[in-house]
């Protein structure tokens, strides 16, 4: 799971609404996927970023060089892209686990894949 | 063709008007047969009026032929009401043109038909693969004398009452009389406890008792039905009940020869040649599986050739004629059952079914509890060989998602196998799936996806530039259900933001064209072969007999009683849901349809008609998964009731409805 499918994830459990984002992510298996850099992309990305889910999930990887904010002018910034393409498209989780923050439910992440299935009990509203 | 052709006969003499029905001829053969006519002389002519199918003979035939000159092969494929005939020399072939042209023969009925005859470069039809019997299935000839045929013939008393202890019938296409235990064709099932008095009759004990002992047959028969077919009779396609009856059934064919076809589910089908005093032996797949039914007609298409009696009659065009039926008499043994069927074929076991087969859904619980273990349980089951049967990634679905400005977050709701993650490198795609097997599929070809629900997405509202439901909505047992899956899906979306959403359509034929699901129900069988008219020419495809009713089957696929008529299932209660044949057009909304599994799920589907048609048959079980199959509008009016949406585009695709929604 890259940083960027995270930050679009949200918890599901019933009635925790807008409070189930960010996803708290805790990583025990993390590789760096070579992804080809795509700066037009990477602009496109900065926008639709949520920086704090993002900062977030970078700081429990412990990852550094991670640009606290978008930076005037970015979509010409080929350094502040590049740490940005690395964080978002080539950090790729293998094993750890997501928690939904209002409820404390935890979803397993194994081989890259999360599984957010929910009982029928988590879902009924 | 032949219709026109013969109506006017008697006008034929006048050239002109021989001509114009020689170009009628030549049209007809181009639209209806794509046989491509030429006007320059070649060796090989199409003899339009001079086939199998129009009650010619080979024997008939060939003879007139013969006058212009030396044969080099007449190729008759069957039931076409034409035949290709090459001579050896341009010169005899321009001579048969010349001569022949509006010659009128006889055909076997006695009906005069006149022959219309035009060059061809090539001849086209359709190969057949190399056919072997329906597995379990046996045909010995000669298994009994002339004389005992004689006997047995003359023990049924055709002229007693209805009366008589033994059961007699008239049914609509043959005669009937049972034995042992009398056949109740109204549930398809003997009473067990009601044997008729007297059982079988005493000659048939001392026969039995000779297969027995020779191995022939492995157990003794207690049923006996004993059916008479005129030439024009026949009898429906059928499994015979397995609760009914045990493994083996057998039936003598006496008087004169027939030609049976088998049938598996898949579509394949397998004429078998029954000849006169040859026993038919039907034991597992071919008596569970397979149905067996008799065509009503006069004349069976045979092998022409010596030497070939029993067994399948394969698609070889040289060697084809027309065999005019007899009047033949069956006697089928059968072992009544006295224990429920526990056989490997659960789709058409009605032991089995009673306890298995779903219900339709009555509340939200019921629909979901449908849902897991006839949607994600065979998803998951079947991921591996369902995954290597979906590479082919749709048009429009590829347009919709190229046409998607760079930079586009996109959720595929239901992925499957991800086939369309990677349309699009400029997108940044999640797929999403139930099936974890499917899902792992997915993150082996290096894609985003994750494990959920349609109706329970874990993705940020608002968050997605556009969203896939392919082929998923469907899956969903309630209208309710089916809405709220939509509703997910725009929940996801951005304000503008497009959704692509495909369900399967209950039209499979849509303005007079068959969809591909239903077109690819003969390809899977027979690869269109063509040949210039030098080649040798081999095989060709069977054409499909007609079906006839199910009316008076002798024993019909007990789940068949099951179908409900007309679309509207939404009414039905309580009723058990129905199994679809695969290829055929839907006969009910909500359905179960059956998934055959195959052994190896690595196997290259393009490969694999060479291996043979029948090698894929044994292998695997038979799964089911739910559909609710949409009419036409009904996606549309189901998307007409979620909010904050508009439909930008609606259309049908191959089988599928379509629609293109955004959110305001």
């Amino acid at each position: 799971m890259k940083l960027l499918t995270h930050n679009l994830l949200s918890s599901h459990v019933r009635g925790v609404g807008t409070r189930g984002f960010p996803l708290r992510l805790q990583a025990t298996e993390v590789r760096i996927n070579p992804v080809e850099f795509n700066p037009d992309f990477v602009a496109r990305m900065i926008p639709k970023v949520e920086w704090a889910a993002l900062l977030e999930a970078a700081d429990t990887l412990h990852l550094v060089e991670v640009p606290k904010e978008p930076i005037q002018g970015y979509e010409h910034d080929e350094t502040f892209l590049r740490k940005m393409h690395h964080v978002l498209l080539e950090v790729d989780v293998l094993e750890g686990t997501l928690q939904c923050p209002e409820s404390g439910r935890l979803f397993p992440i194994s081989r890259g894949i999360p599984n957010m299935l929910l009982t029928d009990e988590e879902t009924k509203t | 063709m032949d219709k026109n052709c013969q109506s006017n006969y008697k006008l034929s003499k006048n050239e002109k008007k021989l001509l114009r029905k020689q170009i009628k001829a030549r049209h007809t053969l181009l639209r209806h047969e794509g046989i491509e006519t030429v006007f320059y002389a070649t060796q090989s002519l199409v003899v339009a009026n001079g086939g199998l199918g129009n009650g010619v003979s080979r024997n008939q035939l060939f003879p007139v032929l013969e006058k212009c000159g030396l044969v080099d092969a007449l190729l008759m494929p069957p039931n076409k009401p034409y035949s290709f005939v090459r001579y050896t020399t341009i010169e005899e072939s321009k001579k048969a043109y010349d001569t022949l042209n509006g010659e009128e023969i006889v055909d076997d009925l006695g009906q005069k038909i006149i022959l219309y005859l035009s060059f061809v470069e090539k001849a086209q039809w359709k190969e057949l693969e190399l056919q072997a019997l329906p597995p379990g299935l046996m045909v010995i000839e000669e298994i009994i004398s002339s004389d005992d045929e004689k006997m047995l013939l003359e023990s049924v008393n055709w002229t007693e009452d209805t009366d008589n202890q033994n059961f007699q019938k008239s049914l609509k296409h043959r005669r009937v009389k049972h034995f042992g235990y009398e056949f109740h064709y109204e549930n398809n099932n003997v009473d067990k406890d009601k044997p008729l008095p007297g059982g079988l009759p005493d000659i048939c004990d001392s026969i039995l008792e000779k297969w027995l002992k020779e191995g022939f047959i492995k157990h003794k028969p207690d049923q006996l039905t004993v059916n008479q077919y005129e030439p024009g009779h026949g009898i429906p396609a059928h499994i015979d009940t397995h609760s009914a009856f045990e493994d083996e059934i057998i039936s003598l064919s006496l008087g004169s020869e027939i030609v049976m076809d088998f049938k598996h589910p898949d579509g394949i089908t397998v004429p078998v040649m029954l000849p006169c005093r040859s026993l038919l032996v039907m034991t597992g797949e071919s008596r569970y599986l397979w149905t067996h039914g008799i065509t009503p007609r006069k004349f069976d298409t045979v092998q022409a050739s010596r030497g070939h009696k029993s067994g399948i009659i394969t698609g070889d065009v040289e060697d084809l004629t027309l065999n005019k039926r007899g009047i033949r008499t069956s006697f089928t043994f059968r072992k009544v059952r006295q224990t429920p069927c526990n056989c490997s074929y659960p789709l058409v076991c009605d032991s089995q079914m009673k306890a298995t087969s779903p219900s339709f859904p009555e509340n939200d619980k019921e629909a979901s509890q449908l849902e897991q273990e006839y949607v994600h349980r065979v998803y998951e089951e079947i991921a591996g060989h369902f995954s290597s049967t979906r590479h082919t990634p749709w048009p429009h679905i590829v347009a919709f998602l190229k046409d998607l400005p760079s930079g586009s977050l996109v959720a595929d709701i239901g992925c499957g196998n991800g086939k369309y993650l990677g349309i699009n490198k400029e997108l940044h795609m999640i797929g999403c799936d139930h099936s974890q097997n499917l899902v792992d599929i997915c993150r082996e070809r290096q894609y985003q996806a994750i494990v959920c629900d349609a109706l329970s997405v874990p993705i940020r509202s608002g968050s997605c530039d556009a969203c896939l439901s392919i082929a998923v909505i469907h899956h969903f047992a309630t209208a309710e259900r089916r809405v709220a899956a939509l509703q997910e899906l725009v929940r996801l979306l951005r304000p503008g933001g497009k959704a692509l959403i495909y369900v399967w359509a209950m039209e499979q034929e849509y303005k007079k064209k068959k969809s591909k699901y239903l077109r690819e129900n003969r390809i899977s069988q027979g690869k269109k072969k063509e040949i210039s008219s030098h080649t040798p020419v081999e095989e060709l495809l069977v054409k499909h007999m007609p079906e006839v009713g199910n009316q008076d089957a002798a024993c019909s696929v007990p789940s068949n009683n099951d179908f409900q008529e007309g679309g509207n299932s939404r009414k039905v209660t309580n009723s058990k849901l129905p199994i679809h044949t695969n290829r055929t057009s839907f006969h009910s909304q909500d359905l179960l349809v059956p998934w055959h599994l195959k052994g190896n799920p690595g196997k290259d589907k393009a490969v694999e008609p060479l291996c043979g048609p029948l090698g894929s048959h044994d292998s695997g079980p038979v799964l089911h998964r739910y559909y609710h199959v949409f009419c036409e509008g009904e996606l549309e009016a189901a998307c007409q009731t979620l909010s904050n949406v508009s439909i930008l585009q609606s259309y049908y695709d191959q089988g599928n409805w379509c629609v293109i929604l955004q959110k305001v």
